[in-house]
């Protein structure tokens, strides 16, 4: 089996799920290297392990994003790119949305 | 599907159909689907587009109750949904728009930073945001403080009702009026020059005509912070008070609400507005009618989440967002770049069960990740709801409206086996528990009955107790509906509402009061036999 290479990919935050990151909107991350390629659930434990400032609760709910957060993949419906299992690519664009009241 | 892209990430040219689930624009059949809006449509971005836009301007016609000409007020608060309707306006009212909205729309911020606790930089940074958004608009702006309700006339409380006639007629009448003035002008965008005109007025005077028109005009609050704001620095701590006297987040939510209302409806009265256009999506008027009916407003749903809310009279409020969800709209700002400012609120970052409003929205949200059909099966019921008995003209036939709301009163009494009836009796049955009587502005009742709960009316003392009072001056709770009662109950305090609140209570108080003084000097007629109590 070969490595994945490192990926890099673009990431947003809005309506309000920038506040769990310090406010900061977007972020240019580079995802290491490691044997089977990136998926969307993976990228969201990293998420959690590297990025979440505070009450990961309010972004993360099990092993996915908390309803009522929409995901884009290259402004695209999440729900039409396979959501989670969704393999990640380099440069790719991924954007959280709250769409709650009050972020 | 995606096990396709395995170490073929080299290959960026072909990504993009290879990655997408190989589903189709259900509309046009040709293009690649973007996003999903309900179970199994899915539209490719020209569709979805279209779709959108159509959707409003279906709802404004369909409803035919925004007439050609007439000024329309928008309540932008800068998030994704009052965002989306005031670019869906603008692109009504442009030139290249096929079927042209004919109406005059202005827009109206409420900024409420001094609630939530923002200091001064960041309350004016964002309303800096907002400005510039609003300038691009080319719409006549207000932005409106928080803090004034501390100088708002008590006659914002009453509803002025113009009796309707034929709606239909009314609205030919207004298309044919509009027509003419088209004509008759030299230039065909009369309508613009006009509102051209009044931008220029409205930055500047906004604030000196909002405070030069009230009773309560407060001449040293403008001079402190020279012209900057409208209030003064003992406003913002009253506004802190006053919430900081509340105990619950659904409290504070509500009154913020209430105070929003007030607001908005004094500044389209006193800019000649008579519709005011709010952007609440589906989702949000879902969450809003579970949240009202657990917050014992379920008489008055009809009138809070239905297209139209006749119950202030002389102003209408539509809803013409309520059709999209939160979903939807989100999508159409994103892939088309309409501008929002997020603004944290009260239940920024709060768990979700802190409040009845936030713990139903989680709990929609939730259920409508695993049954997609969950929002649209609640917005449909709100749609077949229909108030059971009317909003009815207040002030000749006597029927009373609740002193925060505006929604009628006792129309819970008129149902033997509501809850509200049943509350009523159980109060009436242990009035020793129950503040009664006493004017509003010796306040403070609910503690000073909450003190001397156990104690005997007799050696208490406590004013709001007295018999003899209770027959003559009707207190201050019998002014506020079921749901608004709770609200207030929740304060500690009923000295830190706002002088217009607390001066219409009294006003009503006075006229109960003479109204039951001369009564026995009254015929009364078979109308009155049914309703006295
Ligand atoms: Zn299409
Ligand atoms: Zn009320």
């Amino acid at each position: 089996m070969k490595m994945a290479a490192p990926i890099s990919i673009h990431l947003e935050f809005g309506g309000g799920a920038e506040l769990l990151f310090d406010g900061v909107k977007t972020h240019h991350v580079t995802l290491p290297s490691q044997s089977e390629p990136w998926d969307v659930k993976q990228l969201l434990e990293w998420i959690k392990a590297n990025l979440l400032k505070e009450r990961p609760e309010l972004f993360i709910q099990g092993t996915t994003v908390r309803p009522g957060i929409l995901v884009l993949i290259n402004d695209a419906d999440w729900e039409l790119m396979g959501e989670l299992d969704y393999k990640l690519q380099d440069q790719d664009n991924i954007v959280f949305i709250s769409t709650l009241h009050g972020g | 599907m995606c096990d396709l892209d395995e170490g073929s990430n080299e290959d960026s040219m072909g990504r993009d159909s290879v990655k997408r689930i190989s589903s189709k624009c259900m509309k046009c059949k040709e293009s690649p689907a973007l996003l999903i809006i309900r179970v199994g449509d899915a539209f490719c971005r020209n569709c979805f587009k279209e779709y959108f836009v159509h959707k409003f301007r279906a709802m404004l016609g369909k409803n035919r109750l925004v007439f050609p000409g007439e000024k329309v007020l928008l309540a932008v608060s800068g998030g994704p949904s009052s965002s989306s309707l005031l670019f869906q306006v603008q692109e009504g009212l442009s030139h290249k728009a096929s079927k042209k909205l004919r109406f005059v729309p202005g827009i109206v911020h409420i900024e409420e930073g001094a609630a939530c606790g923002k200091t001064l930089e960041e309350r004016t940074k964002i309303v800096a945001d907002l400005k510039s958004i609003f300038s691009t608009s080319g719409f006549p702006f207000v932005i409106v403080y928080l803090e004034e309700v501390f100088s708002l006339p008590s006659s914002v409380l009453q509803s002025i009702f113009s009796l309707p006639t034929e709606k239909d007629d009314l609205y030919k009448d207004a298309v044919a009026g509009f027509m003419q003035s088209c004509h008759t002008s030299v230039k065909k965008n009369l309508c613009h020059e006009t509102v051209a005109q009044e931008t220029t007025l409205t930055e500047d005077h906004t604030h000196a005509s909002l405070l030069s028109t009230h009773a309560h005009a407060n001449e040293t609050s403008i001079s402190a912070f020279r012209g900057k704001f409208p209030f003064s620095p003992e406003q913002t701590e009253a506004v802190k008070k006053l919430f900081a006297s509340m105990k619950t987040l659904t409290a504070k939510e509500e009154m913020l609400q209430t105070l929003r209302k007030h607001l908005i409806l004094y500044t389209a009265r006193i800019k000649g507005y008579s519709k005011v256009m709010m952007g609440d999506s589906c989702t949000r008027l879902a969450v809003k009618l579970l949240a009202n009916i657990c917050l014992g407003r379920g008489a008055f749903l009809a009138m809070d989440t239905g297209f139209s809310d006749p119950r202030h009279g002389d102003i209408t409020i539509i809803r013409p967002m309520r059709e999209y969800s939160a979903k939807e709209i989100a999508f159409y700002n994103k892939l088309f770049g309409v501008p929002s400012v997020f603004t944290a609120g009260l239940n920024t970052k709060a768990p979700e069960k802190a409040s009845i409003q936030h713990l139903t929205e989680s709990f929609i949200v939730k259920l409508q990740a695993d049954f997609p059909s969950t929002v649209s099966t609640i917005y449909r019921t709100s749609e077949k709801l229909n108030p059971r008995y009317s909003q009815t003209p207040a002030d000749d036939k006597g029927t009373e409206t609740c002193l925060l709301c505006s929604c009628v009163l006792g129309i819970e009494l008129r149902d033997e086996a509501s809850a509200f009836c049943a509350i009523s009796i159980s109060e009436e049955l242990s009035q020793s528990k129950k503040p009664e009587g006493g004017q509003v502005s010796s306040s403070t009742m609910e503690e000073c009955c909450a003190e001397n709960k156990m104690e005997t009316l007799e050696s208490s003392g406590c004013s709001c107790q007295s018999r003899e009072r209770r027959n003559t001056t009707p207190d201050f709770w019998s002014l506020l509906c079921y749901s608004c009662k709770l609200v207030v109950k929740d304060m500690t305090s009923l000295d830190l509402l706002p002088e217009y609140i607390l001066e219409e209570a009294n006003r009503r108080q006075r006229r109960t009061q003479i109204k039951r003084e001369i009564q026995e000097y009254l015929l009364t007629s078979e109308d009155d036999a049914d309703t006295a109590p």
